[in-house]
């Protein structure tokens, strides 16, 4: 499975990520190894096979309904990158 | 060319829970920005989910409600998106096995017909924080107190035929789940909001038509008004050889009108995968024993149970049943007062509805209490009052100067029975007007009423009218 | 005292030989005069450790002392500890300071443990030889060309040149027992759910499982005892009794059945690797054991079936990092995007956004099913591979490791390669069954490791297994020739 420099950008885009002109070659070649290398899984026959989504088979457990968190605003916004108001702040959302 | 509306609506009730869907953070709305989101709402590295009871309790209860079925096992998945009132970059959200399936809701439209809407699935999911536009040199402000907030989003099958109709629907799950307890319902702070799937298609054509999904509809008025101009805006592209383009659009109140939007529309590859921080959810039969076992009467059932046990139209038990608190109030009403059913519904339904339109008020905030209207309509029944007086009675009640009682001796309302009282009056109002009386006598009937009036004037509109006939016949007459 | 055990300083503190002040400030010592030659520590609290030293020396006063208290530990960074940079190996959360305590390191603080410090890792613990980590690469103290393995690359550095007697680790694919294998030391990855995962920065959520490293498996006992239990906060965690690993280490081994698996002795195996833990095995055989030939026939599927599932899950996971709330955020954003794309985008290293994109891709639209389904339904097999072998045998072995340490920038020019440097960790992670690794020789200077897997919640056995050989041998005991003094 060849990725084309097209998938990279859709990829990145998809993530979030500004990955750099000069290193679309790169991953697009290292992205397609990785393929090709899992593609070893479709020579498997999973016919009738259930998907394991987890190691554990047991099943949620639920929490009672107590409020049993106090407002520390002020603690978790001293790590913020940018705040005023106690509002995150981030480049205006356009809707 | 005739054309048929499609509408199919995905409402999302915010489910009234004390802490989040998978955190203990407070869930109660107006706090101070970011001072109800804990570490997991922020979405801190290392947090992990665990699921509120509650919410899968209120989940289970809307599922009977609506005769669905409870899935035994459901599955929470991840939407994947990046938007930064989604802390997380993912929505925890259920996706191909949600924890309702296959309901249904009948509404009954204008011609007095019932109509079965289907429901398609209800899954439980977490909502997202508030990005606030004010302007922040530029910059837009998130407070994700509401993120985390349990979120019950209820899918109709696409059953619904006009806005009126879309309008019926939406009005009948705001009363269901009220009556459940389940949500609160209060649209403006956005507890029960909806999205509209609109189409068109010829009349007759079986294939659905493209559809827009119209999002931000937090009232009944906008869901119509929404929904009108969409399939009006709908139609003419069609028939002007334009076609509609599945996209999701924005219903602006102000100009009344949808418009596009693009910038959410593009790339939206969710990438949906089972939640590897949370295990199935599975419902044992005693959970929903214990959910039947918690539902209230419901809607439907109460309005039969009112025509039955009352003898009200349907109508009038629709309206006195559109919610709990309104059906509960005139239940009470009629326990107290002791009279005819319909009396009690037709004062619930006038003056008292009345009077809360006009301050604007929920039934729960009435000044009059179920038992001080019930103790009025006590003393119509057993003549105290007319039903005339009675209205200055319930005015004064609403306006805080106590129960009937009170105000029938306060102001002296109390009705004159006393048939010697009354004779004394009536012999005044002859002896006073002799020559009516001789044109009475002479044959000019209607002026009976005349003399009526006379009495009534004189006792200051106390006198029991039906004695008040009675004995100016006898007089007049003798 | 740095060559002592976790079981005898407790011993010494008890028996008041020194205190807890006086054991961390020599360790503290210790890593400020060697770390500069590992760069095993990403952070050193040495005034955190200072105080806890002295209030675990009035518990001990008290009478009131656990088993760990007073001793101290180094954490890796990927756990969260409240008001300390908690990094995870990136640029990312350089400036993170974790406003809560993992529950991991609050039982380790209730059980009057001493915190050194922090330790450096692969970024976000995706790597197999530390050499991914923003902090730079940790070299492995028996020989400093070489790589620690990874992603606990800097506890084991720090545990093998003897800065700390123990260290936390997390094990997605390995990394407990891979850098455990490649620096000698004892390493356990406990049954997914053993270990409380909150407050453990997440990579793949259905892998990650947190556990210790040691010198030996009486300490990996004792740490253990302390980490595992139920955690209301851990949607995952088993609500199941911690036993007393302590009280078993001793059983006889008469009897045991190991089984070795056909899959993990063939191709791609150093011979030389394959000598030393066929000389382990002997001695297990002289430990009354019987050994038998198994088939674990999935074992192919597990490298490319783990790099769908734990990228995909990471892609996810590492959504959160945004440069909103915390972390990294790149320099006057120009518009919503453009914050999101270069905060992540200088924010993460290249294997980092590698897996990222390659999980993205995978539960993309129209990739799913034939990615990240078809490998859901691959664990399904490798795991009924494990639970088959289970019904024959009370424990598996097999090399750790293919190799023992390969040197710095020997494998980072192809992913491929380094991925398949954890061909015999990674299956376990899958099935979610506990491994271990145990030091059991040497080629050529360098440790070789051996894994030892158990059953569904058999740490209790796997420690007591790993504990019967060393108390036959004395690998574990060994030190680096430059890190004796």
């Amino acid at each position: 499975m060849a990725l084309e420099r097209s998938d990279v950008l859709n990829i990145a885009h998809l993530a979030r990520l500004a990955i750099a002109e000069q290193d679309i070659p790169e991953y697009a070649r290292n992205l397609s190894n990785i393929l090709d290398f899992v593609a070893q899984m479709e020579a498997v026959d999973t016919t009738g096979v259930e998907p394991m989504a987890h190691p554990m088979d047991a099943s949620q457990r639920l929490r009672e309904d107590q409020v049993s968190e106090t407002d520390e605003r002020a603690h978790f916004q001293a790590i913020a990158p940018a705040t005023e108001a106690g509002l995150y702040l981030v480049p205006k959302v356009i809707e | 060319m005739e054309w048929e509306v499609v509408i199919g609506l995905e409402i999302h009730a915010q489910l009234a829970t004390k802490s989040k869907i998978f955190s203990g953070a407070a869930t109660a709305y107006g706090a101070e920005p970011n001072t109800q989101a804990c570490t997991i709402d922020l979405g801190m590295p290392g947090v992990l989910p665990v699921l509120n009871r509650e919410a899968v309790h209120m989940a289970a209860k809307l599922g009977l409600a609506i005769g669905a079925e409870v899935a035994r096992r459901s599955v929470f998945a991840r939407k994947n998106y990046f938007y930064p009132d989604l802390p997380k970059g993912y929505q925890i959200s259920q996706y191909e096995l949600p924890v309702v399936a296959n309901g249904h809701l009948n509404i009954e439209l204008e011609e007095g017909i019932t109509k079965r809407i289907g429901i398609t699935r209800a899954h439980l999911e977490e909502d997202a924080g508030k990005s606030l536009h004010e302007d922040f040199h530029g910059m837009s402000g998130i407070d994700l107190n509401r993120a985390g907030t349990p979120l019950l989003e209820i899918v109709s099958e696409p059953d619904l035929r006009s806005a009126k109709e879309a309008v019926a629907y939406m009005k009948k799950l705001h009363s269901l789940v009220r009556y459940l307890e389940i949500c609160d319902g209060n649209m403006q702070e956005g507890s029960f909001r909806c999205d509209a799937n609109v189409s068109v298609r010829p009349l007759g054509q079986a294939a659905f038509g493209t559809r827009a999904e119209v999002k931000n509809l937090n009232s009944f008025r906008f869901v119509e008004k929404a929904i009108e101009y969409e399939v009006t805006r709908q139609i003419a592209l069609i028939e002007s050889g334009g076609k509609v383009v599945q996209e999701t659009r924005l219903y602006d109140p102000d100009k009344g009108e949808t418009r596009s939007m693009r910038a959410k529309e593009e790339a939206n590859d969710y990438r949906y995968f089972p939640d590897p921080d949370l295990l199935p959810l599975v419902i044992d039969d005693a959970f929903v024993a214990a959910a039947r076992a918690s539902l209230p009467e419901l809607p439907d059932e109460k309005k039969q149970r009112f025509v039955a046990d009352y003898g009200l139209s349907n109508y009038d038990a629709g309206v006195l049943t559109a919610t709990r608190e309104l059906g509960d109030y005139y239940e009470q009403v009629v326990k107290c007062s002791a009279v005819d059913a319909k009396l009690a519904a037709n004062w619930v339904m006038g003056d008292l509805s009345a009077a809360l339109n006009k301050s604007g008020k929920e039934i729960g905030e009435s000044t009059v209490s179920a038992e001080m209207l019930g103790g009025m309509l006590k003393r119509i029944a057993d003549d105290t009052i007319s039903g005339k007086i009675a209205k200055e009675v319930f005015e004064a009640m609403w306006a805080g100067e106590g129960d009937a009682d009170a105000v029938i001796e306060k102001k002296g309302l109390k009705q004159i029975t006393d048939s010697s009282a009354i004779e004394q009056i009536i012999d005044d109002v002859i002896a006073a007007n002799p020559d009516n009386v001789a044109a009475y006598r002479s044959g000019k009937d209607k002026l009976f009423g005349f003399f009526v009036g006379q009495v009534m004037k004189a006792t200051g509109g106390k006198a029991n009218p039906g004695q008040v006939n009675e004995l100016l016949k006898q007089k007049l007459n003798g | 005292m740095h060559d002592k055990t976790i079981a005898q300083l407790a011993a010494g503190l008890a028996q008041r030989e020194f205190s807890s002040v006086e054991l961390t400030t020599a360790l503290l010592a210790r890593i400020k005069a060697r770390d500069g030659e590992l760069n095993a520590f990403i952070t050193v609290t040495e005034e955190l450790a200072l105080a806890q030293a002295q209030a675990a020396d009035q518990r001990i006063q008290a009478g009131s002392a656990a088993p760990l208290t007073g001793i101290p530990l180094a954490q890796k960074d990927i756990f969260c500890t409240n008001g300390v940079k908690t990094s995870c190996g990136s640029k990312m959360l350089d400036n993170f300071i974790a406003p809560y305590d993992a529950t991991v390191v609050r039982r380790f603080n209730e059980a009057g443990a001493v915190m050194v410090g922090k330790t450096n890792m692969d970024e976000f613990a995706m790597g197999s030889s530390n050499e991914t980590s923003f902090y730079g690469p940790v070299k492995n103290p028996w020989d400093l060309a070489a790589v620690p393995g990874g992603s606990s690359g800097g506890s084991a550095a720090a545990v093998a040149a003897r800065l700390v007697p123990g260290a936390t680790g997390t094990d997605t694919g390995g990394s407990i027992r891979q850098p455990a294998a490649l620096c000698g030391i004892t390493g356990i990855k406990p049954t997914y759910g053993r270990v409380s995962r909150w407050g453990m920065i997440a990579f793949a959520s259905s892998l990650d499982q947190g556990g210790p490293m040691a010198t030996t498996a009486e300490d990996c006992a004792l740490m253990l005892e302390a980490m595992a239990g139920f955690d209301t906060r851990d949607s995952t965690s088993a609500d199941l009794p911690v036993p007393s690993y302590q009280a078993t280490l001793a059983n006889d081994i008469k009897g045991l059945r190991i089984g070795l698996p056909k899959e993990y002795f063939g191709e791609g195996l150093d011979p030389a690797v394959a000598k030393v833990i066929e000389q382990a095995i002997d001695e297990y055989r002289r430990l009354g054991a019987e050994v038998v030939e198994i088939s674990l026939p999935n074992t192919h599927l597990a490298v490319p079936t783990y790099y769908v599932v734990a990228p995909a899950e990471c892609s996810s996971n590492l959504s959160r990092f945004d440069g909103v709330r915390y972390g990294y955020r790149c320099e006057a954003p120009k518009n919503l995007e453009d914050l999101y794309k270069r905060s992540r985008g200088e924010g993460f290293g290249p294997e980092v956004q590698r897996r990222i994109m390659i999980g993205t891709y995978a539960l993309s639209a129209g990739y799913y099913d034939a990615y990240y389904l078809k490998a859901q339904k691959l664990r399904h097999l490798i795991s009924d591979d494990f639970k088959r072998a289970f019904t024959q045998v009370d424990v598996i072995m097999g090399p750790t490791s293919p190799t023992v340490a390969f040197n710095i920038g020997e494998k980072t020019a192809d992913p491929v390669t380094m991925y398949l440097s954890d061909i015999y960790t990674i299956a376990v992670n899958l099935a979610g069954v506990p491994g271990m690794s145990l030091p059991v020789g040497f080629v050529e200077g360098r440790p070789v490791g051996m894994q030892l897997i158990g059953n569904y919640f058999d740490e209790a056995r796997l420690l007591n297994v790993a504990h019967k050989f060393q108390q036959a041998t004395d690998w574990h005991a060994r030190l680096p020739e430059a890190f004796k003094a």
